[in-house]
């Protein structure tokens, strides 16, 4: 294992395998398709490099060298992302990438995850590193609370139900799964049980859970932090439609970039809040018994 | 250009210490933004909003004026004060900066702050686009010229240097680009990450007009300003040696203050230390 870094390795925090590996963390710079590009190189010489830095530079801004040289390629090129979506805060709009997902998950053979907490973070470390093929993974800056443990069960490609329920389900990714469950609380108050399923493999899209849910609960609520352009709603949508269609409602931005202010803030103004799915639930529950 | 007079950089002197105030107040106001690199490149900007560009704050896109690209678009609290001081908008908005609804945002957004001539956050896209300037410039039979401010960490970037290679391609002799050479970047000294030397040697193998100065020096800024205005058929590069975090004795050279704002102790130390050089001008 190599980690090929881009002057944010502190910020990071890829510095520390740094400290303990130091000839295996490649520093290359303000010079991200360049660290995509060796990154695929040293993957084609039989290394598992790491690519680590924030995510508006590790995806849109080296999307064609991911395209090519590490997808087209299929090189074991494993594209970890930091301080993805809104959570940024006050650096502003150009460091807030809502559009990651919708361009990763439109690669073909790219495998994208986003976990839920710090302990399915690691997990997604160490399941990427022992498959082969590509993978981006972003995560945020923020704090987040812990929602999954260590003991939980992970697997690349399954959704996991983290909370049983019946009359709707609501599917998150990221720091939004914390939203879903508090979001699920809200509604029990009300007497509507929501399921909720941690979405964090978007692609492959586990479609049997998925099914399931639509099947099981005739409603669908997805929450994302990410543009709802091609996020995890998007994929949602069509994997019901083609299958066992249900009302459905993206919690997410909605189409337009973000602006500086704190993470909190942000997620207020921008509807990324546990009242927000409640409301698309109602929203969904209305339309599913009209 | 005017004659340099005593006077004229005695005034300057005393309006770059106001604005190193504002840069240390607004960041210190954010608890986030980029101090350390606004304060080395505060001398040039001084000299360029005070003294050169020909900009009309009432007019903010009249369209003769001169353009400014401030590549390094984390360094934008030294561009917001001196539009704020420059009369672009008032100077209370400058303690919004970072804020929820703000104009001021924590990277230059064009279109939304009077006076900003370019959006950056992602390093290295800002000679690019004074390149489009500046052949719109020519297209259009116009006198305008066009100052971009790079830093020395944009050098890694490549697109920086397909840049400087379309703009010699074209002869761009109304393009001025700033390096502010202040040999650090986000995470560490540039030799260190990165290896820039011989860095005035790279630019004139692209064809470019490179002079070195000391970028705090306000004399020097405005030599190579004038032999940059003599130069015809290339573009100029003016490597600025400079001082991170330049103003405040503890903040100089020190990576940290890259991208930290001060604590409240910090920030008295580094405001007294501004009023005593301001009054010692
Ligand atoms: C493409 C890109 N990669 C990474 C970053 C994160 N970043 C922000 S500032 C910076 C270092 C900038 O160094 P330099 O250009 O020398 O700026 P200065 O020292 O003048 O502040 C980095 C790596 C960025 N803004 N853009
Ligand atoms: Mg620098």
């Amino acid at each position: 294992m190599v980690v090929v870094g881009a002057d944010t390795t502190e910020s990071i925090k890829t510095l520390d395998f740094g400290k303990a590996f130091p000839d295996r963390l490649i520093q290359l710079g303000i010079a991200e398709p360049n660290m995509i590009s060796v990154a695929a190189g040293l993957a084609a010489a039989g290394k598992i490099p790491f690519a680590a830095t924030y995510s508006v530079f590790g995806s849109a801004h080296t999307y064609n060298v991911i395209r090519q040289n590490v997808a087209y390629t299929n090189l074991n090129v494993k594209i970890f992302c930091s301080h993805a979506g809104l959570t940024v805060g006050p650096d502003g709009a150009t460091h807030q990438i809502n559009e990651d997902i919708a361009l990763m998950r439109g690669i073909p053979r790219m495998t994208v995850l986003v976990p839920a907490d710090g302990p399915e973070t690691a997990k997604c470390v160490d399941a990427a590193a022992a498959m082969k093929g590509p993978v981006y993974c972003r995560f945020s800056r923020t704090n987040v609370p812990t929602v999954t443990s260590s003991e939980d069960g992970f697997a690349i490609g399954k959704a996991r139900v983290v909370r049983d329920g019946f009359d709707l389900t609501l599917i998150g990714c990221g720091i939004m799964v914390a939203r879903c469950l508090e979001a699920a609380q809200l509604l029990e108050r009300e007497k509507i049980s929501a399921r909720v399923i941690n979405l964090s493999t978007v692609k492959p899209l586990d479609l049997a859970t998925i099914d399931r849910a639509a099947r099981e609960t005739g409603g669908i609520v997805t929450a994302e932090e990410h543009t709802v352009v091609h996020g995890i709603g998007a994929a949602v949508a069509s994997a019901i439609a083609s299958n066992h269609p249900v009302p459905i409602a993206m919690v997410g931005v909605q189409d337009v970039f973000g602006e500086s202010g704190e993470a909190e803030e942000l997620l207020r103004k921008y509807g990324l809040t546990a009242e927000k799915i409640v409301e698309a639930a109602h929203d969904v529950v209305k339309r599913r018994d009209r | 250009m005017v004659e340099v007079s005593e006077e004229l950089i005695a005034g300057l002197k005393k309006k770059a210490v106001t604005l190193r105030k504002h840069i240390i107040r607004m960041t210190h106001n954010a608890q986030s933004g980029h101090p350390g690199g606004s304060m080395s490149a505060c001398d040039i900007v001084t000299a360029l909003y005070f003294h050169v560009l020909r900009v009309d704050p009432t007019n903010p896109t009249w369209p003769d004026r001169d353009r400014f690209v401030l590549s390094k678009g984390h360094a934008c609290p030294v561009w917001y004060a001196a539009l704020a001081e420059r009369g672009f908008f008032p100077v209370e908005e400058l303690m919004t900066f970072r804020k929820l609804n703000s104009r001021l945002q924590g990277h230059p957004e064009l279109g939304t702050t009077p006076g900003v001539e370019n959006a950056a956050g992602a390093e290295g896209q800002g000679l690019s686009f004074s390149v489009g300037l500046a052949l719109a410039a020519r297209m259009d039979h116009k006198a305008w010229r066009t100052y971009c401010v790079l830093g020395d960490g944009e050098q890694d970037v490549g697109q920086t240097w397909e840049a400087a290679m379309a703009a010699s391609k074209y002869g761009l002799d109304s393009l001025t680009a700033f390096i502010d050479r202040n040999g650090i970047q986000q995470e560490g000294r540039t030799e260190d990450i990165m290896p820039l030397e011989p860095l005035a040697e790279k630019w004139e193998a692209f064809n470019w007009h490179v002079l070195t100065i000391d970028g705090h020096d306000f004399r020097q800024i405005f030599a190579a300003i004038e032999e940059a205005h003599r130069t015809r058929g290339r573009p100029t590069a003016v490597i600025a040696r400079t001082v991170k975090g330049k103003g405040v004795s503890f903040m100089e050279n020190k990576i940290k203050y890259h991208g930290a704002a001060t604590s409240d102790d910090e920030l008295k130390l580094a405001l007294a230390e501004l009023e005593a050089m301001e009054a010692a001008i």
